[in-house]
C-alpha cells in the first residue's frame, strides 16, 4: 500500500511538471526556440503571487488572476519588443538573450526579495487530505493542483484544435514563412504564443509557490524538469507533455522513497534511460 | 479603373541573394483582369519577382505600385491584405492541418469577396470528400488544388501562381488549368509562372519572358511568333549544350 501511495503522489506531482513543460513546449513548437529563462519566469510568477497574496494581502483568487494577467502581458511585450528581434535562422542569439534574461531575473529577484526561501501558505488546504479505502490518503492540495493542471492542458487542447488562433499557431509551427502569405502577422502570432505560454507559466509558478519553498535561484532546476518532461513526452505533443511530467514525477517520488537524497537523481536517470531507449519521446509528433 | 492607372506596375526592379544579383531592372505592367504569364528558363528570376512582390524578399526602396498604392517594403501580411495572394512553388501546404483547415487559413486576412469554402469545393469538387484528410495525404494534383483554393480564400485581386504544373501529369495539369477561366470570371487577375510554355500561352492575355534576370520579350501571345519566343527564352547562344533540355519542354 505504501507503494501505491508513492505512485499516486508521483502522478499528482507530474501534473505540476506537465505545466512546467507545456509553456516551454508551446514556445518551442511555434517559434523553434528554447527559452532558457523559462524556469526563472516560473519563479517570478511565484514571487508575484507571494507579493500579491502574502505581502499585499489580496484574496488568493484575485492574486491568481493578477499573476496570470501580469505574466501574460510580460510575455506578449517581451516577445514583441525583445525576442522577435533576435529570432532568425541562427539559433544562437535567442539562446544568449534568454540566458541573459535568466541571470537578470535571478539577480533582480535576489535584490528585491532576498535569498531567503519563501512559500505562499494556502491555510487549511495545506494539510487537508482525502482518505481512501486501504489506508490511503491524498493531500487536497496536490489533488487540486493535478486537476488544475489537467484543466489547463485541456484548455490548451481546445485552443489549439478548435479555434482560429490555434489553427494559425499550428500552421506557424508547420511553416512560419508561409503564414504572412496567408495574411497572418508573424510578430503578433509569436507574441500571442508567448503570451499563452506565459499564462501557463503563471499557473505553474503559483502552484510552485503554494506547494514548496522557493528562492530566487530555483529557476534553472525548474527549467531542467520542464526540459526532461518535454523530451520524455515527445516534442510537440500536448498530452505527451502530461505523460512526460507524470513519468518524471513518479520517478522522483519513487527515488525519494528509496532514499531522500535520491529524488532528483532518480528523475534524471529515468530521463537518460528514455533518451537511450526512445530518443523521440513517448508521443512524438514533431521531427527535428 | 481607367486603363491609364495601372493595376500592377513594377519599375526597374532589382533583387539580390547576398552578393548574387537575380534581377536587373525588370519593368512589368498589368491591367486589372489580365492573366500575365512569366516564362523563362530555370534561374531566369521568375520566382524572385513573385517573392519580391509578396514581401518574402525585402523590397525596400523598390518601385512597386499595386492598385494605386506603393507596396514595396511593406510586410508580407499587409501586402496580402491589400489583395495579393500566392500559390507558392512546391505548394507548401501545412502538413498538420486538414484540407479544410488549410483552406480556412487562407482567409486569415478577412478580406471580403466571392470565395468561400463552398465556392472552393464547387471549383474543385475532389476536395469536398477529402476535406477532413490531412493536407499532405492527397495526390499531387489535389494538393495543388488545395494550395490554389487556400490562396483564393483571401479573395485576392491578384493571384500569383508559381509553377503550378510542376511535377504533375499532363492530364492533371489540364484539370487544374480548367479552373483558370473560372477564377478569372470572378474578377481575379492572375500572374502565372510557367515552364510549360504551351499551357502558359493558352491562358495568358500577356506574356513576358525573362532571361538571366532581364526581360527579353513581352507582348500579347497572339502577337508573338514561335521564333521570337525561342530566341527570348534561350538567348542568342541557343546552341549551348545545356539548353537542349528546356528545348524539349517547348515541344
Amino acid at each position: 500500500m505504501e507503494w501505491v501511495n508513492v505512485l499516486i503522489q508521483g502522478v499528482l506531482l507530474g501534473g505540476l511538471y506537465a505545466l512546467f513543460a507545456a509553456g516551454l513546449s508551446l514556445m518551442f513548437g511555434v517559434m523553434r526556440f528554447v527559452n532558457i529563462a523559462h524556469g526563472d519566469f516560473i519563479v517570478l510568477a511565484a514571487y508575484l503571487m507571494l507579493s500579491f497574496v502574502t505581502f499585499m494581502g489580496w484574496h488568493p483568487a484575485l492574486g491568481i488572476m493578477a499573476v496570470v494577467l501580469v505574466m501574460g502581458t510580460i510575455g506578449y511585450l517581451g516577445q514583441r519588443i525583445l525576442l522577435n528581434r533576435v529570432l532568425g535562422k541562427d539559433i544562437l542569439p535567442p539562446i544568449l538573450v534568454t540566458f541573459g534574461l535568466s541571470i537578470i531575473l535571478q539577480n533582480g529577484m535576489m535584490e528585491v526579495f532576498s535569498a531567503d526561501s519563501r512559500r505562499v501558505s494556502s491555510g487549511a488546504l495545506d494539510v487537508a487530505s482525502i482518505s481512501l479505502p486501504g489506508d490511503l490518503a491524498i493531500g487536497a492540495m496536490p489533488l487540486l493542483m493535478f486537476v488544475v493542471a489537467l484543466g489547463v492542458l485541456a484548455g490548451l487542447h481546445v485552443l489549439f484544435f478548435h479555434t482560429a488562433l490555434g489553427r494559425l499557431l499550428r500552421a506557424t509551427s508547420d511553416d512560419a514563412e508561409m503564414v504572412p502569405l496567408m495574411g497572418g502577422n508573424k510578430a503578433h502570432i509569436f507574441a500571442l504564443a508567448t503570451m499563452i505560454a506565459s499564462g501557463v507559466v503563471a499557473v505553474a509558478g503559483i502552484m510552485l509557490a503554494m506547494k514548496t519553498n522557493f528562492d530566487p535561484s530555483a529557476g534553472p532546476s525548474r527549467l531542467l524538469f520542464a526540459f526532461e518532461a518535454v523530451i520524455i513526452g515527445g516534442l510537440g505533443s500536448l498530452w505527451g507533455t502530461l505523460a512526460g511530467g507524470v513519468v518524471l514525477g513518479v520517478a522522483q517520488v519513487v527515488g525519494a522513497q528509496i532514499d531522500a537524497g535520491f529524488q532528483i537523481l532518480a528523475g534524471h536517470l529515468v530521463f537518460l534511460l528514455i533518451l537511450v531507449v526512445r530518443p523521440q519521446g513517448l508521443f512524438a509528433r514533431m521531427k527535428g | 479603373m481607367t486603363p491609364h492607372n495601372a493595376f500592377l506596375e513594377i519599375r526597374n526592379l532589382t533583387a539580390f541573394y547576398g552578393d548574387f544579383q537575380a534581377l536587373f531592372g525588370i519593368d512589368l505592367t498589368m491591367d486589372e483582369g489580365d492573366t500575365m504569364a512569366v516564362i523563362g528558363a530555370n534561374g531566369a528570376g521568375k520566382s524572385t519577382i513573385l517573392r519580391t512582390l509578396t514581401g518574402l524578399l525585402p523590397s525596400k526602396g523598390q518601385d512597386i505600385r499595386f492598385a494605386g498604392a506603393a507596396i514595396a517594403g511593406q510586410p508580407a501580411h499587409l501586402i496580402h491584405k491589400a489583395g495579393i495572394a500566392m500559390v507558392p512553388e512546391g505548394r507548401r501546404l501545412f502538413p498538420s492541418l486538414t484540407v479544410e483547415e488549410n483552406l480556412s487559413i487562407g482567409a486569415s486576412g478577412k478580406r471580403k469577396g466571392p470565395w468561400s469554402l463552398a465556392a472552393i469545393y464547387e471549383l474543385f469538387p475532389d476536395l469536398h470528400d477529402r476535406r477532413h484528410h490531412g493536407g499532405t495525404a492527397l495526390s499531387g494534383g489535389q494538393q495543388q488544388m488545395v494550395a490554389i483554393g487556400r490562396a483564393l480564400m483571401s479573395n485576392p485581386r491578384l493571384l500569383l501562381c508559381d509553377e503550378i504544373s510542376l511535377g504533375l501529369s499532363p492530364k492533371v495539369i489540364k484539370d487544374i488549368y480548367t479552373a483558370v477561366p473560372l477564377i478569372r470570371a470572378r474578377g481575379t487577375s492572375m500572374l502565372v509562372i510557367e515552364q510549360d510554355i504551351a499551357q502558359a500561352m493558352a491562358v495568358a492575355t500577356r506574356v513576358i519572358c525573362l532571361q538571366e534576370g532581364r526581360v527579353s520579350l513581352s507582348g500579347r501571345p497572339e502577337d508573338l511568333s514561335r521564333a521570337e519566343i525561342t530566341r527570348a527564352y534561350f538567348g542568342l547562344e541557343a546552341d549551348e549544350p545545356d539548353t537542349n533540355e528546356p528545348a524539349q519542354e517547348m515541344l
